[in-house]
């Protein structure tokens, strides 16, 4: 932060030596297993994606700030960041161009136009997904492919048509579901399934959160209340639980994007709300809703209820008492 | 109090109802998603605004001040009702695609509003200009913001269905956003619209007083 000098907080304070660039590539760092799991299953069409999605984001951000003559901030890695979400939300086969013009509005629209970081109610890669998803459904939506050394077929139970349905598509269409579950954990959590290109492999974005909460960027509230959340809900209503938590963007959004520091509630309390909203949120579109995933609409809603959500979870002054009515 | 060329000039730039003073959203949304909508709904507006105030303008001794606003209503539906039953008979594809916002005009807050700020106020040569010239600013907003949305939504600019005109295509339909198409795409597009505008008053202002700092620039 470029004016830290500004204080806010009663004294004592600690002085750390973490600042926003090394924050980021601490981010970047823990998102790279998920990257090359991504780049493994689907293939040279991955890392075209993720560099069209950080290109289109660093691009957009210099290209932005300096057209509005504001100091140029892509040295702080976190539009790199929002780069690699972006390419990792989307379909592994989805065109260079849609990831590209998906950043420019990221960064153009959501980040930079509310005031760059800091600033941003909604989290950038999340709106880009959804404008892309939004903007181009059909291109987006044919750009899931099951990775060559798993048998989508399989999974689909011989109706053809389907393979490049993700395992949460082929379960709202009922083509699984009725038998046990437990023969697709492993390649869930391996990420041998068709799935956007870095929410695959639960293994590989577990690393990645282990590191960042070895670096203690990240505390466990947001991503567990979220992901019991979904657990216990699809429970209650008779799914597989363990399933749902393993497939679709759960992981990668419950650990890197539902934890975004400017985009989500401040205080312990507040973060626990906004991860069983989230939860709430994600199982309730997944079992009832019109789209087979839902964790980027849910963290994006519950986004836009973060400031009413601070209001409510704010700690108690020391001696204030409840106004009496 | 003004002269009818300045009432007319006021509606075009400084005035703006859509950039300026942000009335009449819900038409520009619906009706800024294909330039021939756009012309369409602010000739059709165009018309009905200078009807109802030169006759509000001739009735504004005759209207008592309590029942005015139901007065208005009564005045403006009725040119309303000549434009929806003209449209319907000469541009039925355009009556079509606009639908229930032809009718809708008269809750249109632009007019109401010029009627309550300006006809009521001021003479039939005044208002019929004022008239013309919200109209023409409203007619200019829309063609602007379709002519951007229309293009990224579909491909074709310049498409009206009631001339047999296919448009002329810009690029192939499968690069298209259809969110542009969405109410959504049209906030963002009237959003980053008034911004520009923002930006080039702000910056003439600038020019005007040199010296002043300029906050500018958002």
């Amino acid at each position: 932060m470029a004016d830290s000098k500004l204080i806010v907080t009663p004294a004592p304070h600690i002085r750390g030596n973490i600042d926003t660039p090394s924050l980021m590539r601490d981010v970047v760092i823990a998102l790279l297993p998920a990257c090359l799991a991504g780049v493994y299953f689907f293939g040279g069409k991955a890392l075209i994606s993720l560099v069209a999605g950080v290109a289109g984001c660093v691009g957009a951000e210099f290209v932005f700030e300096r057209m509005s003559k504001k100091p140029v901030t892509i040295g702080d890695w976190s539009a790199v960041v929002t780069g690699l979400l972006i390419a990792m939300v989307l379909p592994p086969h989805v065109p260079a161009w849609i990831v590209v013009l998906s950043g420019v509005f990221a960064i153009g629209i959501v980040k930079l136009l509310f005031g760059g970081l800091g600033y941003n109610v909604f989290n950038p890669a999340l709106a880009g997904r959804a404008f892309a998803t939004a903007a181009w459904s059909a291109l987006a939506a044919t750009g899931y492919i099951w990775p060559a050394s798993a048998q989508g077929a399989a999974w689909a139970r011989g109706i053809d048509a389907v393979t490049s349905a993700t395992p949460l598509t082929l379960l709202k269409m009922g083509e699984i579901g009725g038998t046990s579950m437990s023969r697709f954990y492993m390649p869930l959590f391996l990420g041998n399934v068709a799935g956007s290109l870095g929410e695959t492999s639960a293994l590989a974005l577990l690393i990645g959160a282990v590191y960042l909460l070895w670096r203690t960027h990240i505390s466990l509230r947001i991503p567990m209340s979220y992901i019991i959340t979904v657990a216990v809900v699809t429970a209650l209503y008779g799914q597989d639980p363990l399933f749902h938590v393993l497939s679709g963007g759960l992981i990668l959004g419950a650990f890197f994007m539902a934890t975004d520091y400017v985009t989500s509630p401040i205080n312990a309390k507040g973060q626990v709300i906004f991860g069983i909203g989230c939860g709430v949120l994600t199982a309730l579109i997944r079992l009832f809703g019109g789209y087979p995933e839902g964790v980027a609409y849910s963290i994006l809603i519950m986004n836009a209820a973060v400031p009413m959500i601070d209001r409510f979870a704010r700690p108690k002054r020391f001696g204030e008492v409840k106004a009496r009515a | 109090m003004s002269s009818p060329l300045q009432a007319f000039t006021n509606g075009i730039y400084k005035e703006n109802p859509t950039f300026r003073l942000l009335l009449g959203m819900c038409p520009t949304i619906a009706a800024s998603m294909a330039v021939s909508n756009g012309i369409g709904m602010g000739l059709a507006a165009t018309f009905v605004l200078m009807g109802s105030n030169l006759i509000i303008s001739l009735l504004r001794s005759v209207i008592p001040s309590e029942i005015r606003i139901p007065c208005y209503i009564v005045v403006i539906a009725t040119f309303v009702t000549i434009v929806d039953l003209v449209m319907n008979a000469f541009l039925p594809q355009l009556h079509a695609v606009l639908g229930v916002f032809v009718p809708l005009i008269v809750v249109n807050c632009i007019i109401l509003a010029r009627a309550e700020a300006f006809a009521s106020k001021n003479g039939p040569g005044a208002s019929i200009m004022d008239g013309l010239g919200m109209g023409i600013g409203f007619t200019l907003a829309l063609i602007v913001l379709s002519a951007i949305r229309e293009p990224l939504a579909t491909g074709v600019v310049l498409a009206a269905a009631d001339f047999g005109f296919d448009g002329i295509r810009l690029f192939p339909q499968r690069y298209a956003m259809a969110i542009v198409n969405q109410p959504v795409g049209g906030f963002i597009t009237l959003g980053l619209a008034i911004g520009a505008v923002n930006l080039i008053t702000a910056k003439k202002k600038n020019k005007g007083s040199r010296g002043a700092q300029g906050g500018a620039g958002k």
